[in-house]
């Protein structure tokens, strides 16, 4: 019984993921369009962009190989999986036993990998440029990510990294609070806004060739290979939303054998916290400006420094308990 | 069973020296003869993988009074599978033959891996030097291949001096090793471990020896610059597997001949020296221009990951947490088997490029996926693996890296504790950048426009490189969906070494026996799902694709004289690691001369970057200053007259005599 509810559990979470992040993103977009004073673009806007563009002809450059049509596809498989593996609204799924934190920073690096090589496939300038600084802003992000890493297993004892293990123990509220958790939010929101290519490292509402970093890699593609892409930045940034969300207030998750009821919980908490991120994320974009790219990698060194910080003190304070 | 077995592998490396030796005298038929070599190879891998450790035969030759003894024991049993698989790819791709640099070369390969798989199968000291050392002048002929080349030459000499300089570390470290014991067998010199200062010593020149020929950091310099030169199946075994050898001897003496009561502090020294050499590695390969060379330097990154893997091993061994050193050193022997795979399909892949290319060099290469699309293929299944992208291999082991690195914080004190930390984070900052470099490798060589005409009139390589690349490629993917299938391989190493086996099923690693953890598997299957839910989705309106003119934001179509458009519109191999370069290049002492054009003035702006290793103006530069004061020193010894000659002569004996003397009365 558990087992089956568990696979629907599985299932209906990443019908929701998928549905879901086009309106979030959607939703970052609107709420920005009002705090700017427009009357903004409905939260469902990009659903509607992305079937757009999946009626339309696909056009390839006649320099593209095989790694231009497949990238799309290979993006896609490595968010969805990624997303697939973060609990949303019910722990213990069924992917619960492989959902890893390292195994999801290794699929989101695989899917930049993947559109990084499509972007330098077609041989233009401007893919260039993107796939560049995309792969650079990586290497600082990924060293906060395992920093922050550190801080949960050590803290916990937890021995592991499994997101769902350290989720329900987050939730029995086994950490307490603690200085080195307050860093390590800030570092990973840091890191989040990177790798989701928002402000101020990335503008995704960008008109300037020469300042784009994700849509640069993206020029290229047009038709159905688009709106995938384009679904698989939604749903990026809708993993990062979940995946905050679950660590630092995970209020309302129950096990996925609760059945319906029990889950009822859980998506509203779910909604909840991608509501108040996306606030956040949309007051935050439209107070501050794009960083120069050289000035990113400083942003992101702050980010693997707080980590680094966060990590001394969890181990100072525990020597002294 | 196991010593006819036993018989029939010391027979194989005997048969794979034959074969070298012929190749000298038959140089018409060095096809046939690498192909024989590679059937023994692989062979040799077959009977490896059949054979149970535990053997031993003691051959009538070696030492006056001493037989040399060969078996088959946990630890050298991974590292012999390794060197026969890679050879047999290696030298299957070595049939293919071009130039007389291959054919100068052919003597040497079989030889050389005869060498390596002599040095792994010694069950004494004698014989795991005599093997070393041998397979150090193997290769360092092969490195002079194409010696009509001052690049190459000028590498020989530098690699000549590591590997003299890793022999007497290691020569010393052995024989300090063998003092306690009364013969030099591994099972007698087990029982007698060195104990303090002598044991400390033994750790810094093993370190320093294995570690030179290995390339970890400071002593990496020569790999950039051997590595490159020596012909593609001879560079492909050099970083594949002899730095796996390397990287054996320095198990063996740390894990097993220094006894299993080694301190905590032990495994400082290599957590250190891996993350150095892993930073500095990754960093020179996002930066080499040359495609082989930024393939050597990821490979001191990967051996710095592997010296993590010992150090956190040797470390947690210390503190009695054998569960936490099986971890981590079945993390860094995992890693070998995976990395020895895939840097030789990767050196293999860039020998066919180069072949077909005509040139190493990123900024010439590119656009070779139209033309290669096999070689290109097997190069990005590689560089995933390099990178560490789930599912594959690399993943698998840095994976477990990682784990064994977050967990190591429980060994205890505050220093301890953020140096573990800190090579964690650096871990992570090694493998965002191997990426980064992969992409270069790949996007900048492989993918885009071609540079030069030259490229594009490139070819897929011959059949048998073809299928090495292929078998290479498959190979890899296999450890990377089973991870858990290849550490039953290294599992009796762990039991022998640390005392702790590994939590893994054939398709499951973890990181105890009740937690969740890895299944690469299962991760590969969400991977197909992903890819197949649009196919699925779209199948029902399935358009007819067309073909157009690149967009880049309505840049012109190039004339009708650049039929591959301006090169320099594309992103090229210094572009692509500006921003790395600009951001960490302080690390690597990069320098950047800018010389902008006055307004109006038609002379070009120019920028002229350039990057140092920083062991070389550290370590290299004042080391070989004072080797030419020294030499020149005792020069003068040349021009002395007859008379004082012949009173040295009779001086240094004297003197010898005397100072024996002395110390037997003492």
């Amino acid at each position: 019984m558990s087992t089956a509810l568990g696979f629907v559990a599985f299932v209906l979470h990443t019908a929701l993921m998928l549905a879901a992040a086009p309106v979030a993103a959607g939703l970052v977009r609107w709420l920005k369009g009002r705090l700017l004073g427009r009357a903004g673009p409905p939260p469902w806007q990009p659903w509607l962009e992305i079937v757009r563009l999946s009626r339309k002809q696909p056009v390839f450059a006649e320099n593209a190989s095989f790694v231009f049509r497949w990238a799309p596809g290979v993006v896609f498989a490595a968010t969805l999986a990624a997303a697939a593996l973060v609990p949303s609204f019910a722990l213990h799924m069924t992917t619960a036993p492989i959902a890893d934190l390292i195994v999801l920073a290794g699929l989101l690096s695989l899917g930049r990998a993947a559109l990084a090589l499509a972007a330098m496939d077609v041989g233009t300038a401007f893919g260039g440029i993107g796939a560049s600084r995309e792969m650079t802003f990586a290497a600082y992000a990924e060293p906060a990510l395992v920093l922050v890493l550190t801080i949960f297993t050590f803290a916990l004892l937890a021995s592991t990294t499994n997101l769902d293990a350290l989720a329900a123990q987050l939730h029995d509220f086994a950490f307490g609070l603690r200085v080195s958790l307050g860093l390590a939010l800030l570092s990973l929101l840091g890191v989040a806004l990177a790798d989701s290519g928002r402000l101020p490292v990335d503008n995704p509402a960008s008109h300037l060739e020469l300042a784009m970093v994700h849509e640069a890699m993206v020029l290229e593609y047009s038709g159905p290979p688009l709106a995938l892409l384009e679904l698989s930045a939604c749903l990026r940034l809708l993993l990062w939303m979940t995946l905050i969300g679950t660590l630092f207030a995970p209020f309302g998750l129950g096990p996925a054998d609760a059945g319906p009821a029990g889950w009822l919980a859980g998506l509203l908490g779910w909604a909840f916290r991608v509501v108040v991120l996306s606030a956040a994320l949309a007051l935050l974009e439209s107070t501050l400006a794009k960083m120069r790219v050289f000035r990113v990698p400083e942003f992101l060194g702050v980010a693997v420094l707080l980590a680094l910080l966060a990590v001394v003190f969890l181990f100072v304070s525990q020597g002294f308990a | 069973m196991s010593a006819v077995l036993l018989l029939i592998l010391a027979c194989v490396v005997a048969a794979l020296a034959a074969l070298g030796l012929c190749a000298a005298v038959l140089p018409r038929r060095i096809a046939l003869l690498h192909a024989v070599a590679a059937g023994l190879c692989g062979a040799g891998a077959a009977i490896t993988l059949a054979g149970t450790p535990g053997a031993s035969v003691a051959l009538p030759v070696g030492l006056p009074g001493m037989a040399i003894h060969l078996a088959l024991d946990p630890l050298s049993r991974p590292f012999l599978v390794l060197v026969f698989g890679a050879s047999a790819a290696a030298l299957t791709a070595a049939t293919d033959v071009h130039g007389p640099e291959d054919v100068r070369a052919a003597p040497f390969l079989p030889v050389f891996v005869a060498c390596m798989a002599f040095a792994l199968l010694a069950a004494d000291a004698f014989g795991l030097l005599l093997g070393f050392e041998a397979m150090s002048v193997a290769s360092w002929a092969l490195v002079l291949a194409r010696h009509a080349d001052a690049e190459a030459r000028d590498a020989a000499a530098l690699y000549l001096g590591m590997a003299a300089f890793s022999a007497a570390c290691l020569v010393i470290a052995v024989a300090m090793l063998a003092m306690p014991s009364p013969d030099l067998t591994f099972a007698s010199m087990r029982q007698h471990p060195p104990d303090g200062a002598w044991a400390a010593g033994v750790l810094g020149l093993a370190t320093l020896g294995a570690g030179a020929k290995a390339g970890l950091f400071p002593l990496h310099v020569w790999l950039p610059r051997a590595h490159p030169v020596a012909p593609a199946p001879a560079s492909a075994l050099m970083s594949g597997a002899m730095t796996k050898v390397a990287l054996y001897v320095l198990a063996r003496i740390l894990f097993d001949l220094c006894g299993d009561a080694t301190p905590v502090w032990w495994g400082v020294p290599l957590v250190v020296l891996g993350a150095a050499s892993a930073t500095i590695g990754v960093l020179r390969a996002v930066l080499e221009d040359d495609l082989k060379a930024a393939l050597a330097c990821s490979t001191v990154e990967n051996v710095g990951l592997i010296a993590i893997g010992f150090g956190l091993a040797l470390a947690a061994r210390g503190a009695d947490l054998a569960p936490l050193a099986a971890l981590a050193l079945g993390a860094a022997l995992l890693h070998v088997l995976a990395h020895g795979t895939f840097k030789t399909l990767l050196f293999l892949g860039a020998g066919a490029a180069d072949h077909a290319a005509g040139t190493r060099l990123l900024s010439r290469l590119g656009g070779l996926v139209h033309h290669m699309p096999v070689t290109t293929g097997c190069m990005i299944a590689g560089c995933a693996a390099l990178a560490a992208l789930p599912p594959s291999s690399g993943f698998a082991s840095e994976w477990m890296l990682l784990q064994s690195a977050l967990a190591a914080p429980r060994i205890g004190g505050l220093a301890l504790q953020t140096l573990f930390a800190c090579a964690a984070a650096l871990i992570a900052l090694a493998a965002a950048l191997a990426a980064t470099a992969c992409v270069r490798i790949i996007g900048v060589g492989f993918l885009g426009r071609p540079r030069v005409p030259r490229t594009a009139g490139a070819q897929e390589p011959a059949l048998p490189v073809r299928a090495a690349l292929i078998a290479l490629s498959v190979l890899t993917a296999f450890i990377g969906l089973f991870p858990g299938l290849v550490l039953r391989l290294i599992d009796p190493a762990l039991r022998h070494l640390v005392g702790g086996g590994i939590a893994a099923t054939s398709l499951f690693i973890a990181t105890s026996h009740d937690s969740p953890g890895y299944a690469p598997l299962a991760i590969g299957v969400l991977l197909a799902a992903g890819a197949a839910l649009p196919l699925l989705v779209l199948r029902r309106r399935r358009m007819q694709e067309r073909d157009a003119p690149a967009w880049a934001c309505g840049f012109a179509a190039s004339p009708p004289w650049l039929p591959f458009g301006d090169p320099a519109t594309q992103y090229g191999a210094a572009s692509f690691a500006q921003p790395v370069r600009r951001t960490l290049g302080t690390l690597m002492l990069a320098t950047e001369q800018s010389t902008p054009a006055d307004p109006g003035s038609p002379v070009p702006a120019r920028l002229v970057a350039g990057f140092t290793d920083p062991a070389e103006p550290l370590l290299f530069v004042p080391v070989g200053r004072v080797r030419l004061r020294l030499s020149s020193a005792f020069d003068r010894l040349q021009f002395l007259t007859v008379r004082r000659t012949l009173s040295l002569m009779f001086a240094v004996p004297l003197l010898f005599l005397t100072a024996i003397a002395v110390l037997e009365a003492l």
